[in-house]
């Protein structure tokens, strides 16, 4: 579930087709950067009723699930 | 007009704070004013905002150079006012001396108040202002920073790091039309200089020939907040002394 937001986001901020982000994209190829990816985590924190830190290098949309399933276990 | 805009004033309570505080009021800004110590001097300035200015003002007590207290501070503001559009780091504290005379705590307090108390508050506020793509920074530098000071190594070299992130910021918050600017000023009139010593000595070595007023320095403040293509500068308030 996570994913698939996070992959939606990605997907509407990039044009990028869903199908084609995975768990292994890299998300500086999605053409997304550092800052890019800290309002991205803010439109998260939108859609999951969530606040999130970035306290970590974010790679991988891996990575940013990663983070965000962590953090909303907190 | 500064209407239904939050104003965040680190060192609030008194001084070049203080002023900067009822300069933005004046515009109409809502204050949160953010103080370590001083509940009276706090709660009167306070209460003279909003009697004088007609705005929403109230006191947080916190210890910026503490990461999690300054997020708390920050929160309960947001709680309170809904957003936060100028953040002014202006919380500061010195302990001089010589640099072969000065303890390790007293170098280190100084950068942690000056320099890291400003990088907390703006890291807890940055999200809100990445959100609302809009807001203003300014962080209370001083001459000490660009010339160096002999007594003030801590001193100095906290308000020069001032400049560094001030710079490094306006660089990352541009984008989103955030901007960040540092005010430097010289030798102004404050409960922290008033009794310096050589005040005739140091008035010779300023071109404008007098020391500046916290008044001065909110103008400085109230300009760059209405300076929307301005960031990144540093912005001297010291007649001259550091051209």
């Amino acid at each position: 579930m996570v994913f698939e937001n996070i992959a939606q986001v990605i997907s509407d901020r990039t044009d990028t087709p869903v199908e084609e982000i995975t768990l292994e994209s890299k998300i500086k190829d999605l053409g997304i950067d550092s800052l890019d990816s800290v309002e991205l985590l803010l439109e998260l924190e939108d859609r999951l009723g969530h606040e999130f830190d970035i306290d970590r290098k974010v790679e991988t949309v891996s990575d940013l699930v990663a983070l965000v399933e962590e953090q909303m276990k907190q | 007009m500064l209407n239904g805009k939050t104003a965040v004033v680190t060192g609030g309570s008194r001084g070049i704070g203080a002023a900067v505080a009822r300069k933005l009021a004046s515009k109409g800004a809502d204050i949160a004013i953010v103080y370590s110590s001083d509940d009276n001097a706090a709660m009167t300035v306070c209460e003279e905002i909003k009697k004088d200015f007609s705005v929403n003002c109230r006191t947080y007590r916190c210890d910026v150079s503490d990461f999690e207290e300054a997020k708390k501070t920050v929160t309960a503001i947001k709680n309170n006012f809904g957003s936060i559009y100028i953040l002014v780091n202006n919380a500061g504290i010195t302990r001089d001396g010589l640099c072969a005379m000065m303890s390790e705590e007293d170098f280190s307090r100084v950068i942690d108040v000056n320099l890291v108390g400003a990088f907390n508050m703006i890291r807890h506020c940055i999200a809100g202002f990445i959100r609302q793509r809009g807001g203003r920074i300014i962080n209370i530098s001083s001459v000490s920073g660009i010339m160096g000071n002999a007594g003030q190594a801590n001193y100095s070299a906290s308000k020069a790091g001032l400049i560094g992130l001030t710079k490094s910021i306006a660089r990352e918050l541009a984008p989103r039309g955030v901007t960040c600017n540092a005010i430097a000023p010289g030798f102004i009139l404050t409960d922290m200089t008033k009794d310096m010593a050589q005040q005739d000595e140091i008035k010779a070595r300023i071109p404008l020939g007098s020391i500046g007023s916290a008044e001065d320095v909110a103008c400085a403040a109230a300009f760059l907040v209405e300076a929307s293509y301005v960031t990144g500068e540093v912005l001297r308030v010291d007649g001259g002394l550091a051209m």
